[in-house]
């Protein structure tokens, strides 16, 4: 049981798993550089502050396919990628809700639809 | 024993981690996905909210004279290191490590506890220095964003500690193996939350 276990593992990384886990420290050392950089341009006082604002949502955007792809293994289906299709699927709703309610609530019912 | 060596046979066989050698852990692994995109459109109503609610401060405390800019930077780094360590763990389990595997589940708990500590003692102190939940609509919105996700990284923690034991108890099985991945999914989701939570609550209150 314990060799064909090995076994089993050895062979499963050659999937794309190596014994060294450079994507797991790819992924901190990026998801660390871009939270530095975010935290930075927040308590920096060059810039506009829309500018600022801009750049730390597209550096936190960015953390998200550093999860998804270097530690959440996203990629990784053995058929169709349902699962995909469903968080592309809630991104588009969530950016909706987000985006509409900050749109609506901005205008405050007093445009002349 | 013969099912799970058969199981083992069919994963060397195609080359596929242990936790995708079952039809069940596939479907399994599959559902969890399904439910980390419900789970996110529950935040996307939160983040919504604060987003909303956030100037409203009905002359009670504003973010920026609350949030300690020392304090949520330690809280995102004990996360960020925790999401890295699980992701440590996945990785020795795919090499059948189980002690391996164990600690870096133990690292990425404790750090989880850090990061719920440093949660627990900022909202105490909001608290009574008079930034309450019911005090504005700012921190309503506040405590609900933020405390929602305390109580899922609470909930992580509990799970995490189930996974290992039943790993202490019967090893890196097909069974094991896919709640160990499970668990990580869900761990690194909420890390991915909480960027946005640090990025929209945090970094955005102290911008100046």
């Amino acid at each position: 049981m314990t060799v064909s276990h090995q076994q089993a593992n050895r062979r499963s990384h050659s999937a794309g798993d190596h014994g060294f886990p450079w994507s797991h420290i790819a992924g901190y050392i990026l998801s660390v550089v871009l939270t530095a950089s975010a935290l930075w341009l927040a308590v920096a006082h060059a810039g506009r502050p829309v500018w600022r604002l801009s750049a730390i949502l597209s550096l936190a955007s960015a953390q998200i396919f550093v999860q998804l792809f270097l530690f959440m293994h996203i990629t990784e289906s053995h058929g169709p990628r349902y699962h995909v299709l469903a968080l592309v699927l809630a991104a588009v709703f969530t950016l909706t809700v987000v985006m509409g309610s900050i749109w609506i609530m901005s205008f405050n019912g007093t445009q002349a639809y | 024993m013969a099912v799970a060596q058969d199981t083992v046979e069919r994963s060397v066989r195609n080359g596929v981690p242990l936790e995708y050698a079952t039809a069940d852990g596939e479907l399994k692994i599959a559902g969890f996905w399904l439910f980390l995109s419900t789970d996110l459109l529950l935040f996307a109503c939160l983040f919504s909210t604060y987003a909303i609610l956030r100037t409203n401060t009905v002359g009670g405390p504003t973010g920026a004279q609350l949030f300690d800019i020392p304090g949520f930077t330690t809280e995102t780094f004990a996360l960020l290191t925790s999401s890295f360590t699980c992701g440590l763990a996945t990785h020795e389990m795919r090499r059948g490590n189980r002690a391996a595997l164990i600690a870096w589940l133990a690292v990425t708990v404790l750090l989880g506890l850090v990061f719920i500590g440093f949660e627990l003692d900022e909202f105490i102190s909001y608290a009574t220095h008079g930034a309450a939940m019911q005090r504005s609509a700012f921190l309503s919105a506040f405590f609900t964003l933020v405390g929602t996700h305390g109580a899922h990284v609470s909930l992580g923690i509990l799970w995490m500690l189930t996974v290992v034991y039943q790993l202490a108890v019967r090893g890196i099985t097909a069974v094991t193996a896919r709640k160990v991945f499970i668990v990580g999914l869900y761990w690194h989701f909420l890390d991915i939350v909480w960027v946005f939570i640090f990025t929209v609550v945090y970094l955005t209150g102290v911008l100046k």
